[in-house]
């Protein structure tokens, strides 16, 4: 999958739930909406960008991915 | 317009007739009632119902012609004379309103007299054809001729006459014959009344007066071809061009219309198989009698010669296609997804449910998915149009559906229309909102709010003008709304009881704070909308004071950037204005396609099972896994755009599409080819060689809705019934394919009929545990939710609480879209429909709908044009940083300078060459409707035009010959 599409998705994702005040909540929103609605490979592909450094993701999706990794990382192939 | 008492008893299908009971003048529903008797029968009617509604009821019909019960009464021919005890003269019975312990003649005499004398003036001038007449049969005239006992004309008719009179053949569906008009004007009120167009008027006066449909003929007037008028009309005057070419027909079947989501119910007329007219059913309560120029004439695609009537196969997309039987097509096709899978792994496969098809057949497809594919993989249309409906009213109301029924409009004081067109995508409910709009004698009109980037024709129509139009840039709803119940909160409109009843409080105290934040006024925000403040205020103003106020929206508020958070700002809105719950309100998405509400109901999107039930959801998977036999996969599945992605990957390699064009409707067309082209094998079942079948391997020919049992799901959750009126022209009805490629994938499915595919629905869903073939057609139609708590079905939600508990209000920041304009692309590019064309065209354009729509044209302003050098008429050259097209331009004050405006109804436009990736950050459905694009003129096909024209004539070379005429292009 484009790891740069994936990558501006999740973004779009994140700037949504920024507008909640309450930091935690904003953090569980996104990822519960990205477990609830991305299919697994697209999620793995998510993580691999990640790891690269995270290149173009927003801050609440670095901290959302970091937060959150045990439940959005799908199980290994 | 209830017209309960219209129905036929006994089955639906019955020997025709066209003696339909028609009362004369309109049922009224006051609660008081009167009593009164007419020949001697007491009969207790509403108050307000005229003698001649009343006889009906009493078993008496009075003679007329002028009126008919889907107007309002005239009184201008005068042969429904009656006598009433203890009043001088002969009322007309039409415009005579019942009154206590009236007693009433229909028949004596000397009523017997003056109605021989007035048709014996009629017929003095009217052509004694009846013969070789088309209405024969079927004409009122005739009858009242019969009725009243006429023997002889005593003018004889030599004398001055309208018997030499040109027929008016320019309407492709029906013909004005001046000759056989009595000048009634049912034609000119239905035009009024019903459609609300006011095209037609009476010209002139006494014996010169004639119906009048412009300055030159019907084509070219402003009739938009709805067919009320012909519908209306009482002699030959107005006729069918099928009916003169066929003859009346001899059976009719109750079936609902396959085009948009209003759902409209029809009669459809047959001579043996062949249909010979639609007319709109009375009973129907979605269009109650009333039809657009798709459902009632542009049927005719059904019985198109392209379409295909065997299947074909091909192993690569340049390979000439082989006919082959059903059995060989489904096993190569099945033993194609399994030796994928068997490569490539479970998920690299998926399929496409059609939201053309029936319910049960679209519930089939996911099934098939998930259950013999094994996977989740599964999407459909409502993917590119109204998934962030789905998403946003679930969220904060708990359901994925309107609110209301259509109905509801007439109860409604002040409606906001934003993001949708009704006059051209919806169009029967348009004429009811019109109706709403214009008010009558006992109410004024309601208000009426428009925000569009487009001045459509609701903004000022006969009759009807808007209150405010916020004519906002494009890509800036949330901005909008956003203003707008800023206004409400900080000045005190917000119905604060309503809000603490029913809504979570804790949403709502974090949402008031933020929507009251200076940088959400209106003031704060009219730089970035292009909307005055003042309208924002007002409009806001009109809306939260209104007793009900309800809001319409469309694709316009969907297929953006920020299509979900414009629903929840939507939600947000009527919540905290009260405005939803009861009769006159609600949140009401107008859905584009027939079945798009019924598809997602059917459980065709990856996360959601039937009934919107998460695939996370154990309790849901296990009554699946239990009544399939197979386990549910726990994780959500590959989305439309995604399989695109994974396709080019190289992860996703098969696809089965059922009735969708994804390669015509779908954004970034050169991105969707590419993926198509990326398949090992793609199966679409179409009933033409459609965009996507170009790039099919195989291929199985499809029904239309004339060809099979079902039923569709419209706007207003109502699910009709589909009835088969002739046999698959393919030998099978899409669920009997379905079915067929299930079983060679090892899972056989056992339904002898869709009404046990319905009933394994309602075993499994609870908010349609209730339907079943027997329960519509006893009721005619139904309303999901029906179950146990609501038998009968349910025509306004949310009534008492919210179906997620309490109502959320939902933080909507508004987020510019990433689409901006720049210097190279100085334009906004927003796409749409027109009437007489729907959706990728694949129907309309193989009927004489082309009369009024035979390309696609690129809407722009005059000042962007005179800028560029641009004609009207000119062919320019569209260009965005995807690609570009060429296209006629037409010079249009309807758009504000800086926005161009194209619709995508002819495949070689390539309306969607142009749009983007950008999608929706919730559901992924693209935006179709924001593109940043330079305009110049340009007199040649842009590339991708010339190698489309390539591809489809090389892949036209590649048909069978003689199976098909091909896309006609």
């Amino acid at each position: 999958m484009d790891g740069k599409k994936l990558v501006k998705m999740a973004n779009e994702i994140a700037a949504f739930f920024a507008a909640e005040p309450d930091r935690r909540a904003a953090l569980e929103g996104v990822a519960s909406h990205v477990k609830r609605f991305w299919e697994p490979r697209m999620r793995r592909e998510l993580f691999v960008c990640f790891d690269a450094g995270g290149d173009g993701m927003s801050p609440v999706l670095l901290e959302t991915l970091a937060a959150h990794r045990a439940t959005l990382e799908p199980a290994k192939k | 317009m209830r017209g309960l008492a219209n129905r036929e008893p006994g089955p639906r299908q019955t020997m025709y007739s066209n003696k339909v009971i028609d009362h004369g003048t309109p049922a009224r529903t006051a609660p008081a009632t009167v009593s009164l008797q007419i020949d001697g029968v007491t009969v207790t009617v509403p108050v307000g119902t005229s003698v001649m509604r009343a006889a009906v009821e009493a078993g008496r019909k009075v003679p007329k012609l002028c009126a008919t019960d889907s107007l309002e009464a005239f009184g201008s021919c005068r042969l429904c004379l009656v006598e009433i005890e203890g009043r001088r003269g002969y009322p007309a019975s039409c415009t005579t309103p019942c009154e206590p312990g009236m007693k009433v003649k229909t028949q004596s005499k000397k009523l017997a007299d003056l109605r021989r004398g007035v048709m014996e003036l009629y017929i003095s001038d009217h052509p004694l054809d009846c013969l070789t007449c088309p209405a024969n049969g079927n004409c009122e005239l005739q009858d009242m001729a019969g009725v009243v006992g006429l023997r002889e004309v005593r003018y004889g008719y030599e004398g001055e006459n309208h018997l030499v009179q040109a027929k008016d053949a320019s309407n492709p569906y029906f013909t004005f014959d001046a000759t056989k008009c009595i000048v009634c004007s049912r034609c000119v009120r239905a035009c009024e009344e019903v459609q609300g167009t006011f095209a037609l008027t009476v010209q002139g006066r006494g014996f010169d007066s004639k119906i009048a449909s412009g300055p030159t003929n019907f084509l070219d007037s402003e009739c938009v071809s709805c067919g009320a008028c012909v519908q209306a009309c009482p002699t030959a005057t107005l006729m069918e061009k099928s009916i003169a070419e066929q003859g009346q027909p001899d059976r009719v079947v109750d079936t609902t219309c396959a085009y948009c989501g209003v759902g409209c119910s029809f009669r459809a007329e047959m001579k043996g198989n062949d249909v010979v007219r639609m007319v709109p059913h009375k009973d129907g309560k979605a269009n109650h009698g009333h039809s657009c120029v798709k459902g009632r004439f542009a049927w005719g695609y059904a019985t198109h010669p392209d379409r295909v009537k065997k299947p074909m196969i091909r192993s690569k997309i340049t390979d000439p296609w082989r006919e082959v039987t059903w059995d060989e097509a489904i096993a190569y096709a099945a033993s194609e997804i399994r030796r994928i899978q068997g490569k490539y792994g479970v998920a690299s496969v998926g399929g496409i449910t059609s939201s053309r098809c029936t319910n049960e057949e679209t519930y089939l497809v996911q099934k098939l998915v998930r259950a013999a594919f094994g996977n989740n993989n599964v999407d459909t249309c409502a993917r590119v149009c109204h998934s962030p409906t789905g998403y946003g009213l679930k969220t904060t109301l708990g359901e994925s559906a309107g609110t209301q029924d259509f109905d509801s409009v007439d109860d409604t004081d002040c409606v906001i229309v934003i993001g949708a067109n009704p006059t051209d995508a919806h169009p029967v409910f348009a004429s009811r909102m019109k109706r709403r709009l214009r008010g009558d004698t006992s109410r004024p009109g309601a208000g009426l709010i428009v925000i569009d980037p487009r001045r459509i024709d609701l903004v000022r129509t006969p009759h009807v003008e808007a209150d405010f139009h916020l004519q906002l840039q494009p890509g800036t709803n949330v901005a909008v709304l956003n203003a707008l119940a800023h206004v409400v909160v900080t000045e005190g409109l917000a119905k604060d009881d309503y809000v603490r009843e029913r809504c979570d409080l804790g949403d709502f105290a974090k949402w008031k704070a933020f929507i009251a934040l200076p940088k959400n006024s209106p003031e704060a925000l009219e730089k970035v909308t292009g909307v005055p403040a003042a309208s924002i205020r007002g409009a806001a103003r009109l809306y939260a004071t209104a007793k009900n106020g309800a809001i319409y929206y469309g694709l316009g508020v969907t297929e953006h950037s920020q299509g979900s958070t414009t629903v929840m700002g939507i939600a947000n809105l009527a919540m905290v204005t009260g405005n939803i719950g009861r009769p006159g309100v609600g949140v009401n998405p107008l859905r584009g396609q027939n079945n798009v509400q019924g598809s997602c109901d059917m459980g065709s999107f990856p996360h959601e099972l039937p009934g919107y039930r998460h695939v996370s959801d154990p309790a849901v998977r296990a009554l699946f896994g239990t009544a399939w036999g197979v386990p549910i996969q726990d994780e959500p599945g590959l989305r439309i755009p995604n399989m695109f992605d994974a396709a080019i990957d190289g992860s996703f390699k098969a696809l089965y599409v059922q009735g969708e064009d994804i390669a015509q409707s779908d954004p970034d067309t050169r991105h969707v080819q590419h993926a198509l082209e990326s398949l090992e094998c793609l199966i679409v079942q179409d009933i033409f060689v459609n965009e996507t079948a170009k790039y099919a391997h195989v291929f199985l020919p499809g029904s239309s809705f004339l060809e099979k049992d079902g039923t569709f799901t419209n706007a207003e959750r109502r699910i009709n019934r589909v009835r088969k009126v002739m046999p698959p022209l393919a030998g099978l009805g899409d669920w009997e394919a379905t079915m067929a490629l299930a079983k060679a994938l090892g899972y056989p499915m056992h339904y002898d009929h869709p009404s046990q595919i319905m009933d394994e629905i309602a075993r499994l869903t609870p908010t349609f545990t209730g339907v079943s073939y027997e329960k519509l057609d006893r009721l005619g139609s139904i309303q999901w939710p029906c179950n146990d708590k609501a038998p009968e079905g349910t025509p306004v939600m949310h009534e008492q609480e919210f179906v997620r508990g309490k109502g959320k209000f939902v933080i909507t920041d508004y987020v510019a879209t990433p689409e901006r304009t720049s210097q190279r692309f100085p334009l906004i590019l927003t796409t749409g429909r027109i009437l007489s064309q729907y959706n990728v065209g694949a129907q309309t354009r193989r009927t004489q709908n082309t009369a009024w729509h035979a390309a696609d044209v690129l809407e722009i302003h005059p000042h962007d044009a005179e800028q560029r050098g641009i004609q009207d008429g000119d062919a320019v050259s569209v260009v965005s940083r995807k690609g570009d097209t060429t296209l006629r331009a037409v010079l249009s004050e309807r758009m504000q300078p800086g926005v161009v405006y194209t619709t995508f109804h002819h495949p070689e436009s390539g309306a969607n060459v142009v749009t983007t990736e950008n999608s929706d950050w919730a559901t992924n459905c693209p935006e179709y409707k924001v593109t940043a694009v330079q305009v110049v003129a340009h007199a040649k096909k842009s590339e991708w035009q010339r190698e489309f024209d390539d591809f489809a004539d090389r892949q036209e070379s590649l048909l069978p010959k003689g199976a098909l005429k091909g896309e006609a292009r």
